[in-house]
């Protein structure tokens, strides 16, 4: 059988890979045999559980480091951890972030440095030590999570909308500067997601945004997950630069 | 023996020719050296010493001095 994803023996780290979105694109990577390094902010109770369930699901080997992307040295000694342990990196899904609203008269400032902090900040200090690594095998995929908040914008939400769209920049600007050394970026912008994130929001409100996706239904992180699974794979082999909404036709 | 290879390093990936100031060679000072090259340097100083740099020490590395310095702070034995 020909392996068009290409993933068995990678090594793919995902930021925020606990729950949620990143929890479902650790679970893929790995049904497809991949290795994959899950990533949470402080709970190391948590990776520990979700390494031991991909290594029992999916009998791939798996390996928990625990870093807050919101702390560069944090995230300068996750990656000492994974290159001692595989020396390389193959594919990084920055997916860790925050989602705190406010409308304009009501940003503080500590939300803005907070949401900058994890959302891009911790992006960029991801992007450029997976690079690091990447560049000595001469390939690699970096996909940012971004969100159509970061592509269209939203009303009550002009920081998370600043981080988000900033990742847009990221992806573009890295995707140029890294291909020469085989390193592909490219960004998903998902829409309306049924994860912890969104079930805080009051119900009126996820109701309302749930009422605007032209597909008639909220996304699942499964349905984000196959999307970054195809930037991780050789399918996207020639695919850099990119942004694919996964939002079923939402409307902001 | 380090010294030999961080100098071969150095020599193969910026172009250096046979007589070198090593004491003399800065980051930019030197036609060679520009970011681009530095960051070819970085790559091939790690891959031969097998070791991940930070990315403080690549913004650090500005002379042979410094590289030999950075690696010795990573385990790299210059004895």
């Amino acid at each position: 059988m020909t392996d068009l994803l290409g993933l068995v023996g990678k090594v793919a780290l995902v930021t925020g890979s606990t729950r949620g979105i990143g929890w479902r694109t650790a679970e893929l990577l790995a049904a497809h045999g991949a290795t994959v390094v899950v990533n949470g902010s402080r709970d190391e109770g948590a990776v520990e559980t979700r390494v031991k369930e991909l290594t029992a699901c999916y009998g791939t080997a798996a390996f928990g480091v625990v870093c807050d992307a919101a702390q560069p040295e944090q995230v300068r000694a996750a990656y000492q951890r994974v290159f001692k342990a595989y020396g390389r990196l193959d594919v990084l899904v920055n997916n860790a972030g925050v989602l705190q609203d406010a409308l304009v008269g009501m940003v503080s400032d500590e939300l803005v440095e907070h949401s900058f902090r994890v959302n891009t900040f911790g992006a960029v200090h991801h992007l450029q030590a997976a690079a690091r690594l990447m560049r000595r095998r001469g390939e690699g995929s970096i996909i940012n999570l971004s969100s159509i908040i970061g592509t269209h914008g939203n009303a009550g939400q002009i920081v998370y909308s600043s981080t988000k769209a900033a990742l847009l920049g990221l992806t573009r600007s890295a995707a140029k500067e890294l291909a020469p050394h085989g390193i592909r970026v490219n960004a998903v912008a998902p829409g309306f997601i049924d994860t912890d994130m969104t079930r805080a929001l009051p119900t009126d409100v996820f109701e309302s945004r749930a009422a605007s996706i032209a597909m008639g239904r909220v996304g699942s992180p499964d349905d984000v997950a196959r999307a970054i699974l195809f930037f991780a794979s050789g399918l996207a082999g020639y695919v850099t630069g990119q942004v694919l909404g996964v939002d079923g036709g939402m409307i902001v | 023996m380090s010294t030999h290879k961080l100098k071969k390093v150095f020599v193969e990936t910026l172009g250096l020719g046979a007589q070198v100031d090593w004491n003399g060679l800065r980051y930019r000072r030197v036609e060679q050296w520009d970011s681009v090259a530095h960051m070819y340097l970085v790559g091939e100083i790690e891959q031969v010493f097998d070791v991940m740099l930070e990315t403080q020490d690549v913004l650090a590395m500005d002379s042979f001095a410094a590289a030999t310095n950075i690696l010795a702070r990573h385990g790299v034995n210059f004895d």
